[in-house]
């Protein structure tokens, strides 16, 4: 009996909290992120974007983050708990966040979720993620020019459509100016794990690629690339520092200016559940500095495919492109739509190997 | 030169009380850690230790350290039998992984029968694959004298790409858009494993742990099972003559192992985890070492340690998003604890003796 009331003096406890939280004056923001703050990709540009609210609006923001948060009940423990201490809008930045976000944000209506990533909305949880694949158009239009041994190197992470529609965009892009080029890909099964990629890289490597990309978060390919005088690009965030020589550019996950608008949304009491889906156009995607041994028409040509892509005139999935086992995809002019982009589970013509399945 | 000299008569008093002053000492350096970090080490030792249990949002977090706990226990309790008895069964989070798998295909290829017999035969399956899974190094160390240490460590990575290769294959959910993840359990009645009272986090997982926590208490002090195993430690010779066969001692500390980590990882993936994905283990099967160890091998001791342990992991994160600690000094505090349990324990069994030594 003791227990029961307990209980449901806890529970009560919860719904007057969640009330509480929209009382107090400073809006408070909290992230959640997959992978240390420290990895120099993915979770460190989380991070980014979250130093960029916290200077957007100074006194008026508190922001808190925990990193390396398991995906799964620990993730959940996590976003509850940043519920409870008041939490007015919760960022949760990797895809196994998606069942858990839903669960908490069942618990507390008044608190804004965003994920990231995922597929699953409700009326107060909002998803966004960005169209990584344009960045993959430009590095693999670079990579088919400088590759000598028509050879590039690709670690992937997990075959979900995300890290295969990567693989295609890279390869269309690579094909179209390299008729020869082959792509070379290691699934390493994790997103953050320095010595796996590592060992990815230096497979690769051996296998002949001279250039590697990556769909991982750590820089430790670049570190090998830059070890073995072979080229890399930076991946999520510019990682010039890991590779001075070995790095030709990079794709930069630049989520400050979304993170600002939906912090203010939520401050004006504007704040809406939707689905977003941005690109190079909006900035989400962004394309490092080249380095300079690309040589300067190659740099003019990325130039133009990235403002192309940028302008609308030019779609990273532009027919005649053929699935890999020869079925026609899309018709000469035809560009894919987002429906099958965002649910891709196929290689494109040319690559060699199959999707695990 | 300085050197250890076993103490003849180690004080009764201090082995009861080193788990306590390691965490005093943890307590203490951690705040030092702290205080070079710039945070109030008071603050941060309140906010993992008190918060969680008695602090404003307790309610919460208490129901939480049980579901961190429970597996943790239900894990050591398995392993504490081989230690005792010198198997060294380093490999419980593969045993919890393949449990998962195997408890949860049979779960997902009965998908969506609505039966009461669903989750039992589940739990059951879940405890025979750990238990097979933990037998592979019983039956080479047997067969061939393999070190078991080795071996089940290595079949943690075969386990994982086991459930790698079954996530992104024959347990993919069909409606899941490719992502490799299976069905969730949540939306499988039959086959979930809820929160049986809203806010208290206990789901059977947590009641079946308890129980095997009164089992184990049972064996390891009343029944000749227990006495057994703490004889094939201390005295294997002894044991011999006392009739004990080492083989059987093998084969049965890894099985039970296995089957209570598999059981551990059935009732995790059914319960709090939700479905199996490739980022289901989360090291239950390793932090499981710990915890047996800081709980003494003891049934209770291990019941304390679990909660202790679980503890940290609930305050961890609350002083990582309060005070913006970075997640390693969290877990370089729970290494401190470890650390510590160890080193108290060689001094109240050990002398410290500077100079040469003095032969008499």
């Amino acid at each position: 009996m003791k227990l029961l009331k307990t209980l449901m003096a806890g529970a009560a406890l919860v719904v007057g909290l969640g009330g509480m939280a929209q009382a107090e004056d400073k809006t408070k923001v909290g992230f959640v992120y997959v992978g240390p703050v420290g990895d120099f990709g993915w979770s460190y540009e989380h991070n980014e974007g979250r130093k960029a609210v916290e200077e957007a609006f100074g006194d008026k923001v508190e922001t808190m983050f925990v990193e390396s948060v398991p995906e799964g009940a620990d993730s959940e423990r996590v976003m509850t708990q940043m519920a409870l201490d008041g939490a007015d809008l919760i960022f949760t930045t990797s895809f196994g966040y998606m069942d858990p976000t839903i669960n908490v944000a069942k618990k507390f209506p008044n608190v804004k979720f965003e994920h990231a990533t995922g597929y699953k909305q409700a009326d107060n949880v909002a998803i966004y993620s960005a169209r990584f694949y344009e960045g993959r158009s430009v590095i693999g239009h670079i990579a088919g020019h400088m590759t000598k041994t028509n050879t590039i190197g690709y670690i992937a992470s997990f075959p979900i459509p995300e890290v295969i529609r990567g693989i295609n965009a890279a390869y269309i892009a690579a094909k179209k100016v390299n008729p020869d080029v082959k792509l070379k890909i290691v699934w390493a099964y994790t997103w953050f794990d320095p010595a796996k990629e590592a060992d990815a890289a230096t497979a690769l490597i051996e296998q002949g690629a001279d250039i590697i990309m990556q769909h991982t978060d750590s820089p430790a390919a670049m570190t090998i690339a830059e070890e073995k005088g072979m080229y890399a690009f930076g991946q999520a965030s510019d990682m010039k520092q890991f590779g001075p020589t070995a790095r030709l550019s990079s794709i930069i996950d630049d989520w400050a200016p979304y993170y600002i608008a939906r912090t203010q949304a939520v401050m004006d009491g504007t704040w809406e559940s939707t689905s977003t889906w941005d690109g190079i156009k909006e900035g989400m995607v962004g394309i490092g500095d080249f380095s300079n041994d690309i040589p300067a028409d190659v740099q003019a040509s990325a130039t133009a495919l990235k403002e192309a892509l940028m302008s609308g005139s030019t779609h990273s999935f532009t027919g005649p492109v053929n699935k890999q086992d020869g079925s026609a995809w899309l018709a000469a002019g035809e560009t894919a739509d987002d429906g099958t982009l965002l649910g891709m589970n196929f290689y494109v013509e040319g690559i060699e190997g199959s999707v695990p399945n | 030169m300085m050197r250890l000299e076993p103490r003849t008569d180690p004080s009764n008093i201090m082995i009861g009380l080193t788990p306590i002053l390691a965490v005093l000492a943890t307590m203490i350096f951690g705040g030092l850690l702290f205080v070079f970090l710039g945070k109030n080490p008071f603050d941060a030792i309140r906010m993992i230790f008190w918060d969680p249990l008695l602090g404003e949002h307790a309610f919460y977090y208490r129901g939480q350290i049980l579901v961190k706990a429970a597996p943790l226990i239900m894990i050591a309790l398995g392993l504490s039998f081989g230690f005792r008895a010198g198997i060294w069964n380093i490999g419980a989070e593969g045993q919890f992984i393949m449990g998962a798998v195997i408890g949860g295909a049979t779960g997902l290829a009965l998908y969506p029968m609505d039966s009461f017999i669903v989750f039992p035969l589940m739990i059951l399956m879940g405890s025979i694959g750990g238990l097979l899974w933990g037998l592979i190094p019983a039956y080479l160390k047997i067969k061939f004298n393999a070190n078991e240490i080795l071996v089940s460590l290595m079949l943690v990575y075969v386990a994982f790409n086991f459930l790698v290769g079954m996530v992104t294959g024959p347990l993919r959910n069909p409606d899941g858009f490719n992502f490799p993840e299976s069905r969730s359990f949540q939306d499988f009645p039959s086959a979930h494993n809820p929160e049986l009272w809203s806010g208290t986090g206990i789901h059977w997982g947590v009641l079946v742990t308890l129980g095997i926590v009164i089992m184990a208490y049972i064996a390891i002090t009343r029944h000749i099972f227990g006495f057994n195993v703490r004889l094939a430690g201390q005295a294997p010779r002894a044991a011999k003559f006392a009739g004990v066969n080492p083989n059987k001692m093998i084969a049965i500390c890894l099985g039970l192992s296995g089957a209570l980590a598999g059981m551990a990882g059935l009732f995790e993936l059914t319960g709090p985890a939700g479905k199996l994905t490739t980022t289901f283990p989360v090291g239950y099967g390793f932090t499981a070492i710990i915890v047996a160890f800081l709980g003494r091998l003891h049934p209770i001791g291990i019941l304390f340690a679990g909660l202790l342990l679980a503890v940290t992991y609930v305050g961890g994160d609350i002083i990582q998003s309060q005070l913006s600690l970075p997640k390693a000094s969290i877990q370089v505090f729970q290494g401190m604890l470890l650390f510590f349990l160890l080193a108290v324990d060689v001094l109240v069994n050990f002398k410290i003796r500077i100079g040469k030594r003095i032969t008499k």
